[in-house]
């Protein structure tokens, strides 16, 4: 519990120090935000229908938005809440709504045995590296305005347009050179190549095999036994 | 000052005079007033616009509509909400509680906040405060537009989802698979607009167009953007030809299906409402929101853009309509293939176009001839590609000949039986 005081204080210490003005808005809507993130997290992992589990996180998504707003990139909040909650939550609760797997699941069941344990050992450790690590150095916190002040002489939008298409270029042309290799390999992976067309004289039902033609399931299941 | 009142014009404004003179009480108030008058402009106009569309398809259907309740039939509308109010509110068996109580309100919240941002006059002054006439001007301004539609998703979604039948669930397969598709769409001609603004408030998108018909982006982007954008809304607030997640003669009544009463009237409060915020929204990116020639009438120089922003966005409800009574649904497929394999990549290459130009009129150029290349190149390997489709699918034949070998036995052919001895003589 220690910790995680700890944790919420150095967190706001810190998003107070990026804004530059420390008010007890700043400060309230942090512990409100990061309350929002935290039970939304909680909530993805101990609810027993992944549709719940989708909701929680995208009210965890919301939360972040907002710590976005509170550190004055409005952009950031924007992309986050259309990007994220928009489209990808989305995508994922069409899934689960197409797959039918919107069932309940009994959490008490544990398929890999040690798990449970091992995640929670592993997560302390993480937590108690990271506030170690905030308070050594600002290695958590990160570097305060690498690509320029925030005060409001220049917007949000152009100066990280400003730092991405020209300090960062590189990765950044890199970063969706990645993006359209990852999309392209998807659809290589999940074409099917056009249905076989049976010609009219042939007569596919008597046992033929065909290879060229991606075995569908059934057809598979004959050759390979 | 107390420190709430101090994040206020962070969050609603950075550019609004409001805010020049610090914050307080009665600039809290003025805000306040604003939320409320909006608020109750939004309810009052969701109702004339449920008579509205029902008298005009009536006209265009010789009918002669709702005239029972009020003048014309206007208070119909009233009559139907107080109706719904107290018809018994029923919970399907299947349901899951909590996500099918929490739907509607998913829906409706983010339909309310997506007006926020519309500007409705220019700047008034009362109590020696001058302030714009738009509710918030927050800087990451149309982006906020864009992220309360995705949000409007959710509710649909999960209204479907949670009815636990199956016409609801299509229904809201439909309509999360339509509104991610035409979203991209959407996004690129947004994308248009503020490129050649220059900012993402709208404010400024207004301002940017101000004084003269020429400046308004739908002529100065070309009719284009504004025609996609157009397509695009419409199939974001599922309304006719895409309103397959309600589709009634396919799906009974899509992701509505099993709700009832109160809960029932808030996903079409929700849905007139994304109605008029989308033609609001459409004046303000395309056609100049409140710009337009001012009588020079004393004392009502701050009436003039209200009224031109109010006939606009009439025009535009109007249009929503005209579509509902003229067009029929689309099919799903021709659905997709609308979105993405016509209005995406033609915003893509409208949207390198109008980069170009806002650099210089070599670069539009240089970008016209690129995207027309690049298009007639893309178009040549679909052609082929479909082609190569065509002799794949004649390709098993040969495959055939030479698995039907004697010693290959396969399930159906007993083993060792020669099958077709013709076709294996052939190979």
């Amino acid at each position: 519990m220690a910790v995680v005081m700890h944790g919420v204080l150095l967190a706001a210490t810190a998003a107070t120090a990026a804004t530059g003005h420390a008010s007890l808005v700043d400060w309230g809507t942090f512990v409100v935000a990061a309350a929002i993130v935290l039970s939304g997290a909680i909530g993805v992992v101990v609810a027993r229908n992944p549709v719940h589990s989708a909701l929680m996180l995208v009210m965890t998504l919301f939360g972040i938005a907002v710590l976005f707003v509170l550190q004055r990139d409005d952009f950031l909040a924007a992309v986050q809440v259309i990007v994220y909650a928009g489209a990808i939550v989305v995508l994922f609760l069409f899934v689960i709504m197409f797959l039918g797997v919107d069932r309940e699941e009994n959490i008490a069941a544990e398929p890999l045995r040690g798990q449970r344990p091992l995640a929670v050992a592993l997560v302390a450790l993480g937590v108690t590296g990271l506030l170690l690590l905030g308070e050594v150095s600002k290695w958590t916190i990160g570097a305060l305005s690498v690509a320029g002040s925030t005060d409001s002489s220049t917007s949000n939008v152009a100066q990280l347009g400003t730092s991405v298409y020209t300090t960062y270029l590189f990765p950044f042309e890199v970063t969706s050179a990645l993006l359209v290799i990852a999309v392209v390999g998807a659809v290589a992976l999940a074409r099917r190549p056009p249905a076989v067309v049976t010609a009219p004289d042939l007569d596919l039902d008597d046992g033929l095999v065909d290879e060229s033609a991606p075995a569908t399931d059934d057809a598979h299941q004959e050759v390979t036994p | 000052m107390s420190p709430l009142l101090a994040a206020l014009p962070s969050l609603l404004g950075t550019n609004d005079p409001l805010y020049n003179g610090g914050v307080d009480w009665v600039v809290f108030l003025i805000v306040l007033i604003k939320v409320l008058m909006v608020f109750g402009a939004l309810m009052v106009s969701v109702m004339l616009m449920i008579w509205f569309e029902r008298k005009v398809i009536s006209d265009m259907q010789s009918r002669i509509g709702p005239n029972r309740a009020g003048p014309f039939g206007i208070m119909q509308t009233l009559a139907d909400g107080l109706k719904l109010f107290f018809k018994e509110d029923l919970l399907p068996e299947r349901a899951d509680r909590i996500v099918f109580k929490l739907a509607p309100y998913l829906t409706i919240i983010p339909a309310f906040l997506a007006f926020a941002i519309v500007p409705i006059g220019g700047e008034v002054t009362i109590a020696h405060h001058t302030f714009e006439l738009q509710l918030a001007d927050p800087p990451m301004g149309i982006l906020f537009l864009l992220a309360m539609s995705s949000i409007g998703v959710y509710g649909v979604m999960l209204a479907g989802w949670s009815s636990g039948s199956k016409y609801p669930l299509l229904g809201s397969v439909r309509a999360s698979a339509q509104m991610i598709s035409y979203e991209a769409a959407l996004g690129m001609t947004v994308v248009m607009v503020v490129l050649i603004t220059g900012s993402l408030t709208t404010r400024d998108i207004v301002n940017g167009q101000a004084l003269h018909l020429w400046q308004w982006n739908a002529i100065r982007l070309g009719i284009i953007p504004f025609v996609i954008f157009f397509i695009a809304i419409v199939a974001e607030t599922n309304r006719p030809p895409f309103d397959l997640v309600e589709a009634d003669s396919e799906l009974v009544g899509g992701f509505v299906t099993e709700y009832s009463s109160i809960r029932f009237a808030l996903f079409f409060l929700s849905e007139f409402m994304n109605t008029i915020t989308m033609s609001a929204i459409t004046v303000t990116l395309f056609f100049g929101g409140p710009d337009g020639p001012t009588l020079h009438i004393p004392h009502t120089q701050w009436l003039w853009p209200i009224l031109w922003f109010l006939g606009k966005t009439i025009v535009f409800l109007f249009v929503f309509v005209w579509l509902r009574a003229a067009l029929p649904r689309l099919r799903y497929d021709q659905l997709m293939d609308l979105g993405w394999k016509r209005l995406i990549p033609l915003s893509l290459g409208w949207l390198l176009i109008v980069a170009g130009f806002v650099i210089d009129g070599w670069w539009g150029l240089a970008m016209t001839a690129t995207v027309v290349v690049a298009s007639v190149l893309i178009t040549r390997s679909f052609l082929v590609g479909s082609q190569r489709g065509e002799t794949r699918a004649i390709l098993p034949q040969v495959g055939l000949r030479l698995w039907n070998r004697p010693d290959v036995p396969t399930a159906s052919s007993p083993a060792g039986s020669v099958s077709s001895p013709t076709e294996g003589d052939d190979a």
